[in-house]
């Protein structure tokens, strides 16, 4: 029990001091580095409550894919830190309203918070669906057909996300000849040699 | 005092033994595995080889290492000197990590953990950091191109892996390594699956960027890729790093469809051989022909890499996933 | 301790060992090693000539395509995980039901094949 407190405290300082470098760091690609260390530490926080598929997903999708997307937009855009700095001023005013808001609203959802009685014992409890079943079984179970419409939901957005992607990002560029390789193979001797008989002296 | 010993340092000590137990001779045959790349290639090129350091040059590899250790690490003027030397560090440290979970024989798993591929697959997923912090940490042309290509790379040929994967887990049903292992007493999955089997032996080539898609280090264009500007430990690392990664992706594919540490067949005089002999057998046979492909294949260009990445094994896999999972279904052959 | 996390120590232990290792094999060498940096050493490598430019130039918008498009394959695997192990509990109405999760997606991948967005030059 101690050793499982002691790696909570590990992670759980570990992810809150990585998010708070993130929005410190002055260099966007340590802010993003900083943003991975906080996403693999929440996955130890996962495996500590027992969701081990869940962390290892994590891992998988925002570590290796999401984050991998960041670097490249953040090394892409060549971002430049004295000319963000430049508006900051100005859109300051703004900036410190909206964060107000979302204060005043944090505080009047934590404020109507209300934990149920138990709350406090299960917590304490890393979640097993019970039985010989792993975790990643007892969502299978459920994810294909109790919640089907919402898995489904699920691969329409993906859809609309891949379909979005290419319209916003595809450039064609003119001019650029490409390999067709079905042309290359289907080429044949009798299409590009033609066999001459050509008289001695006489010339083609 | 004493419940202190039993109970925690007592476990963490047989933890640290076991650990001990996997790196050392990982260490070992990953410094070995470059002395029979060189050998392998030496031979396919009627050369001799590394044979000045010691018999038969077998203290080649040692002699390699110490000259690395004694160098000078070079920080380049422009680089981001803490993303620049943790990025070796990563590489090196994931691809030990994976082989906590690697069952070398029945049981001897370090971490028998129930996602233990999926753990692998995340693993292999975080490989692309070592290079792309490598590439930019570096602040120079042909590091971060490489690193760019690399990157692409590797991401695209991970999502044809992670198909073949579930092609497999479908005749598994468990994600756990020792559970695939059992579950190929009958026949080894790389009969059946036999096109799963060769797509994702050429993934892993990729994936390790190893000829022929060794683009991202292609020392003909980009000196040596993301990896340019590193000297002595550091490179040792990328270096040690890159052949361990080798051995784990040959680890991966034994576990996955040889087989792991099950006999070829069942019968008397193969049974006496000790399970993790297979499994070292295995993957020794595995590794030698990552050798054999890369003497044999020329460089493949990088639009055809991609090609062969997005247009041919993607679809190709995706619809062996669906075809299995059919022929699953339909004849009542699903595990439970 | 539980079961289950009782098997995670272990890697926990690994990663810090193994983290642990590399960091003492680069300072050993650090240390031991005669280190004599100066400007030309310690320069960005080029053919010869000064680095004439920022190396961390703008790049082709491509690799972001190809970024974005692993992710979504990647989500589909990640999908895919938990319906391989479960498949003979879910049976035929879990089999149609990733059948057509997967026909959508095939949509998009034949979409993007047809605009020409797996295309390298």
């Amino acid at each position: 029990m101690v050793v499982q407190a002691l790696a909570f405290y590990l992670f759980a300082a570990v992810v809150v001091a990585s998010a708070m470098m993130v929005i410190a760091a002055r260099n966007p690609v340590h802010s993003v580095l900083f943003l991975i260390l906080a996403f693999f530490n929440s996955a130890g926080l996962f495996v500590l409550m027992g969701a081990e598929f869940l962390a290892m997903i994590l891992v998988v999708v925002y570590v290796g894919a999401v984050a991998v997307l960041f670097l490249f937009v953040v090394m892409m855009l060549d971002v430049d830190v004295t000319q963000i700095k430049h508006g900051f001023l100005q859109y300051l005013p703004v900036g410190v309203l909206i964060g107000l808001i979302l204060l005043i609203e944090l505080a009047m959802v934590a404020g109507a918070w209300v934990a149920v009685p138990e709350a406090q014992s299960v917590a304490q409890i890393p979640f097993s669906p019970g039985g010989d079943v792993t975790n990643t079984q007892a969502l299978g179970a459920v994810l294909y057909d109790r919640y089907v419409y919402l898995f489904q939901a699920a691969g329409l957005i993906l859809l609309v996300a891949m379909i979005g992607a290419i319209v916003l990002t595809l450039r064609t560029r003119e001019g650029v000849r490409k390999q067709s390789i079905s042309d290359q193979i289907s080429r044949r001797t009798e299409d590009s040699v033609e066999v001459k008989d050509v008289p001695s002296g006489g010339g083609v | 005092m004493e419940e202190f010993l039993t109970g925690y340092a007592l476990p963490v000590g047989i933890i640290l033994a076991q650990i001990l137990a996997i790196v050392v001779p990982l260490l070992v045959a990953v410094a070995y595995l470059t002395y029979a790349e060189r050998k392998v290639i030496g031979a396919i090129q009627l050369r001799q080889g590394p044979n000045v350091v010691g018999p038969f040059g077998l203290l080649q590899p040692l002699a390699d290492g110490a000259k690395l250790f004694f160098k000078e690490t070079i920080l380049p003027s422009g680089a981001n000197r803490v993303v620049f030397l943790l990025a070796p560090v990563l590489t090196f440290s994931l691809a030990m990590v994976a082989w906590a979970v690697i069952p070398v024989n029945e049981g001897w798993a370090i971490a028998d953990i129930n996602v233990g591929i999926l753990f692998l697959f995340a693993i292999s997923s975080l490989g692309v950091y070592g290079v792309i912090m490598a590439g930019w940490a570096s602040n120079s042309k042909y590091p971060f191109l490489g690193a760019l290509r690399s990157a692409a790379q590797m991401v695209s040929y991970e999502v044809s892996m992670g198909f073949v994967i579930i092609t497999v887990l479908l005749c598994v049903g468990s994600l756990n390594l020792t559970d695939i292992v059992l579950a190929q007493e009958t026949v080894w999955f790389a009969i059946p699956l036999l096109p799963m089997f060769v797509i994702f032996f050429i993934s892993t080539l990729a994936e390790t960027n190893r000829a022929p898609f060794d683009l991202p280090e292609g020392e003909s264009e980009l000196v040596a890729g993301y990896f340019v500007e590193y000297s002595a430990m550091s490179f040792a690392l990328f270096f040690l790093g890159e052949y361990a990664n080798m051995i784990l992706m040959s680890a991966m594919t034994t576990i996955l469809f040889l087989g792991g540490w099950l006999p070829p067949l069942d019968i008397a005089p193969l049974t006496w051989i000790p399970g993790p002999i297979w499994f070292a057998l295995k993957v020794a046979l595995v590794l030698f022909c990552f050798l054999w492909v890369r003497a044999t294949f020329p460089r493949y260009r990088y639009d055809q890499l991609m090609r062969l990445g997005w247009k041919v094994f993607l679809p190709f896999t995706l619809i062996w996933v669906v075809l299995t999972a059919g022929v699953l279904v339909a004849f009542d052959w699903v595990p439970k | 301790m539980n079961e289950l996390l009782a098997e995670y120590l272990p890697i926990l232990i690994f990663i810090g060992l193994a983290l642990g290792l590399a960091v003492v094999m680069v300072v050993a060498s650090y240390l031991v090693a005669r280190q004599r940096p100066d400007t030309e050493k310690v320069s960005s490598y080029e053919c010869g000539f000064e680095a004439f430019d920022d190396a961390r130039s703008k790049f082709d918008v491509r690799f972001y395509l190809v970024a974005i498009l692993f992710i979504i394959f990647d989500l589909e695997v990640a999908f895919l995980f938990p319906w391989a192990v479960s498949l003979g509990e879910i049976g035929m109405f879990g089999f149609w039901s990733m059948m057509i999760f997967l026909g959508l997606l095939t949509i998009g991948f034949v979409y993007e094949w047809k605009k020409g967005a797996l295309e390298w030059e």
